[in-house]
């Protein structure tokens, strides 16, 4: 029988030939990094295992982006602690403010992750770089220690659930919406402890920014990964990044899947997940009216390139709502300068926009667009949890850069024709 | 280890942002963590519950960001068990890492009420209401994961793997 991209990039890393869905393995791991947030805890355990340096110097990386630049003395100790660990153990992929980026959208852009990969980050949204078709997987700070020390990580061998996509995308659907409409279908649940694979005529047709979307929110379904089989798309992207070689695997025709569920892509509207739980997804038409106070058009899920332009292309010309306030954040410092040469920075701030450095800010309700008690957001981020962005009586709408971009002019939730 | 404590009970996909808000993860200090534990969903929380008192609660506990933070903040504030229908696998491992008790069952979430006091021996994975005498056997979990629990946690496993494969050093 045939074997899944997951299952074959697993067994190339396994300690063990015996193979099966539910064994425990420890798996060699090629890239190990960490944030502001849960890097001080690991640093702490790793230097209490005793081990006297990082299993590799070039395959750790350190990124402060989470309360960084530092909103306050608490998370500049943290931030301090990143660096000082960085110079001590002489670790390279350390990036400091002025280099630094969202690290799910940093670490695929500077081709430090790459197909075929075993990827352990210490935050949930690792999966993002499953985009590549490496095996990338959120893990918390202890895991993060031990990995830093052995160079491996135990875990199950998950079973798989195959997505195919099928059917013509309407205007103005991405990424973000074919996996917000996911979740609705399977629940914050669905996927939990499995692997979900994208695949399909769709996703063979969609970006590399895209791409990355949808694996980054498979954790929102619980999904241990999201991963999407390499093509010459992936390529393209990765051509003048990538920092090694890496190896291309593929899923075989007739390899096994815990379930196959087929999605026709031709009757998705744009969607918008209302709070408090990703999966409560809706399409635009039933969320059309609702008052916002303000829009995130940003993070790791949503703060690339092609995010930017799409928010560019409806905001051009345009004002923001005298009652909103737009916050812009590219992802990272070259998706920014890209945003600044194409003349999009310019739009944006003509409207009345106000463009951030990268940081993860407002999405986890760290700085930089915290809501106040009753007042409720639009937003190109990952979770609408209670508090999550702010005060616990505030309330996220998730949706794309699109829906956030005509919301943020029209001052209510909107869809980008309305506001033409 | 036989642990005994009260009952609070939580709906299902309790999520660690409402665990341990994220304005509170400039530190990773697990007393101040604990001040914050649940606050979002009960602001009385930490207050009212005593030490040793268990968690009950449905489907996809932990949910969400991977933080740390969130188990540590349950296990300072004094919380010994936590007993869900189900575990979003982040948070699973990081209660097994840092020693946090937890189990899953369906039918002790089901048939018990808050206020209840439970008396569950971890070795055995067996579970008594004391309030309704109902007795629960639950699975143990993998036999790697028990080596690594009885070893003393993660931290443990790396410091013995570090001296028995003489590397790293």
């Amino acid at each position: 029988m045939g074997k899944t991209i997951m299952e074959k990039i697993l067994s190339a890393h396994a300690d063990t030939d015996k193979f099966r869905i539910g064994n425990i393995i420890k798996a060699r791991v090629d890239f190990a990094f960490a944030n502001d947030i849960t890097a001080p805890i690991a640093i702490k355990y790793f230097k209490e295992s005793g081990a006297k340096q990082v299993f590799d110097k070039k395959r750790v990386g350190l990124i402060p982006d989470h309360f960084a630049p530092n909103k306050d003395i608490k998370s500049a100790e943290q931030c301090k602690l990143l660096k000082e660990f960085a110079q001590e153990y002489e670790i390279e992929n350390y990036f400091e403010i002025g280099k630094m980026g969202i690290e799910h959208a940093l670490l695929p852009e500077k081709g430090l992750v790459l197909p075929g990969d075993v990827v352990v980050g210490a935050d949930s949204h690792t999966d993002t770089s499953g985009a590549l078709g490496a095996f990338a997987i959120g893990v918390g700070s202890t895991d993060l220690a031990a990995v830093m020390a052995l160079g491996e990580v135990w875990l199950k061998i998950p079973p798989t659930i195959k997505f195919i996509y099928s059917g013509k995308l309407n205007k103005w659907v991405s990424g973000k919406d074919l996996i917000l409409y996911t979740i609705s279908k399977i629940g914050v649940d669905g996927a939990n402890y499995k692997v979900m694979e994208f695949s399909g005529e769709v996703i063979k047709n969609l970006s590399m920014d895209n791409r990355f979307t949808m694996c980054n929110m498979a954790i929102e379904a619980g999904a241990k990964t999201g991963i999407i089989e390499p093509d010459e798309i992936t390529l393209q992207y990765l051509k003048g990044r990538a920092k090694r070689p890496f190896q291309v695997y593929n899923s075989d025709p007739d390899a096994h899947y815990e379930k196959i569920i087929e999605i026709d892509v031709s009757k998705i509207e744009p969607q918008v997940a209302f709070p408090h739980l990703p999966e409560n997804a809706k399409p635009i038409s039933e969320a059309k009216g609702i008052k916002i106070d303000q829009s995130i058009i940003g993070s790791c899920t949503n703060g690339r390139i092609e995010d930017l332009r799409i928010a560019a292309e409806i905001l051009k010309g345009q004002q923001v709502h005298s009652e909103v306030r737009l916050i812009i954040i590219p992802a990272t410092q070259d998706i920014y300068l890209q945003a600044i040469r194409e003349g999009l920075v310019e739009i944006f701030i003509t409207a009345g926009g106000a463009v951030s450095t990268p940081t993860c800010g407002p999405c986890l309700g760290g700085y930089m667009g915290i809501l106040a008690k009753g007042e409720r957001a639009i937003s190109t981020t990952n979770r609408n949890f209670v508090g999550r962005m702010g005060h616990p009586e505030s309330e996220v709408y998730l949706a794309s850069p699109a829906i956030a971009a005509a919301s943020a002019i029209a001052g209510r939730i909107a869809s980008p024709e309305e506001v033409k | 280890m036989i642990i005994k404590g009260k009952i609070w009970k939580f709906k299902e996909n309790i999520d660690t942002d409402v665990i341990i808000p994220a304005r509170y993860l400039n530190t990773s200090d697990p007393k101040e963590l604990a001040l914050h534990c649940m606050e979002d969903y009960d602001s009385e929380f930490v207050k009212k519950m005593n030490q040793g008192d268990i968690i009950v609660a449905g489907r996809n506990f932990g949910c969400g960001s991977s933080r740390e933070h969130a188990p540590i903040a349950l296990k300072a504030a004094g919380v010994s068990c936590i007993i869900a229908k189900s575990f979003a696998r982040i948070f699973f491992r990081n209660a097994i890492n840092i020693g946090l008790t937890i189990f899953e069952s369906v039918e002790v979430v089901d048939q018990c009420s808050p206020g209840d006091i439970l008396e569950i021996d971890t070795a055995k994975g067996i579970i008594k209401n004391l309030s309704n005498d109902k007795v629960y056997k639950t699975n143990l979990l993998p036999e790697f994961i028990q080596k690594v629990i009885s070893g003393g946690g993660l931290r443990e496993y790396v410091k013995e793997e570090i001296k028995r494969r003489k590397i790293n050093v």
